[in-house]
């Protein structure tokens, strides 16, 4: 999965050196499309797992996780002529999903009425999730509850500490590329992160 | 991309270390079963229903309505009628009555003259209280003239 984000880097940079290239050799409009295309599908089969994961740690609800990953990257394939490549491509669709998951909240908080319909499961459910490694019962169940606990302690942030926290310790981005995608400072990044680091290390410890 | 290693190593705790790997293994399992699991097309069959379920309300009430409108009506038709059976009847009993009975010429009583003047002894009381009552109650505008009278008179 990781190789997957670096393989797109390349492929960015490949396209915009291609689009570079067109000066020498002029390129017809359907060529260009069939490349963009090319492009994105590729995008696409890199990295939805990764918004689907990121946005269903968000949201713990598979099928809004679901909808949302559907809406990203169908924002991105209407707005790809206007990615420029600044940021990886990655980046790019982590904000878009960031600012889904906003509106989402927005619109839920409008819709009170709604609130019933959701399908988020609770900690304990979500913590059940476990990798099946070599460890013994013991092991396992002291993984589940230091899981829950977590989840616990990532029920308390704020929206914005959630997804600068999740964006670190699930998605493992760097500093920089956090703050891009959430428009904040690193300095403010940093802040997010040792705020949410402190209520994990409280709920661990059981001192919240 | 960042070795996952590195990430814990920023973190000095083990204990919130070892937690942070358990929860992204757990998000990352979760996510990976969830992602790889067959699509449900559930959207249709729930709007089915909604919609089946909808139309049997509406339907419901609307018969609801209608049948409870046709009632109100027989209701109010029936009691006009009975009103109108019971008035006929009235009307009859009375007719039959006035034939029945012979005209009598009824005469008003000469009022006694006693009576008379004890009733005009009570109106005269009654006047009399009326005015004593109203003696005693200072005007309105007492007290202020009072006051007026006396800072002229400084």
């Amino acid at each position: 999965m990781d190789k997957g984000v670096v393989n797109l880097g390349r492929v960015v940079t490949s396209t915009k050196s291609m689009a570079a290239g067109t000066a020498v050799k002029p390129m017809t409009a359907e060529a260009e499309e069939e490349i963009a295309a090319r492009e994105f599908a590729s995008i696409v089969e890199s990295h939805r797992p990764q918004i689907f994961r990121f946005l269903l740690a968000s949201l713990r609800d598979v099928d809004l996780a679901e909808t949302l990953t559907q809406e990203c990257f169908l924002k991105a394939h209407r707005n790809w002529r206007h990615f420029r490549g600044d940021s990886s491509a990655m980046t790019w669709l982590m904000r878009i999903a960031i600012n889904l998951q906003k509106d989402h909240w927005r619109n839920r908080r409008l819709q009170f009425w709604r609130h019933t319909q959701s399908n988020a499961v609770d900690v304990d459910e979500a913590s059940d999730w476990l990798p099946n490694g070599e460890r013994n019962a013991e092991q396992q169940i002291l993984a589940r509850e230091q899981v829950a606990q977590v989840w616990q302690a990532v029920e308390g942030l704020s929206e914005r500490q959630k997804t600068v926290f999740l964006l670190r310790f699930v998605e493992e981005r760097e500093l920089s590329e956090i703050a891009r995608a959430t428009g904040l400072s690193e300095g403010t990044v940093k802040a997010h992160l040792s705020r949410a680091l402190g209520r994990v290390r409280a709920e661990l410890r059981g001192t919240r | 991309m960042i070795e996952r290693s590195k990430i814990a190593a920023e973190i000095d705790d083990p204990i919130v270390a070892e937690a942070l790997k358990h929860f992204k293994a757990s998000v990352d399992t979760w996510s990976e079963a969830a992602y790889s699991r067959s699509r449900m097309v559930r959207g249709g069959m729930r709007t089915s229903w909604r919609l089946a379920a909808s139309w049997a309300l509406g339907c419901l009430l609307a018969a609801g309505s209608v049948a409870g409108a046709l009632y109100e009506r027989h209701v109010r038709q029936e009691s006009a009628r009975i009103a109108a059976v019971k008035a006929a009847e009235q009307k009859a009993a009375l007719e039959r009555k006035a034939a029945e009975q012979p005209v009598a010429v009824v005469t008003k009583p000469a009022r006694p003259v006693a009576v008379k003047r004890a009733a005009d002894e009570d109106e005269n009381l009654l006047a009399t209280v009326d005015s004593d009552v109203s003696r005693q109650v200072p005007s309105a505008m007492e007290p202020l003239a009072q006051m007026m009278e006396s800072s002229g008179a400084n």
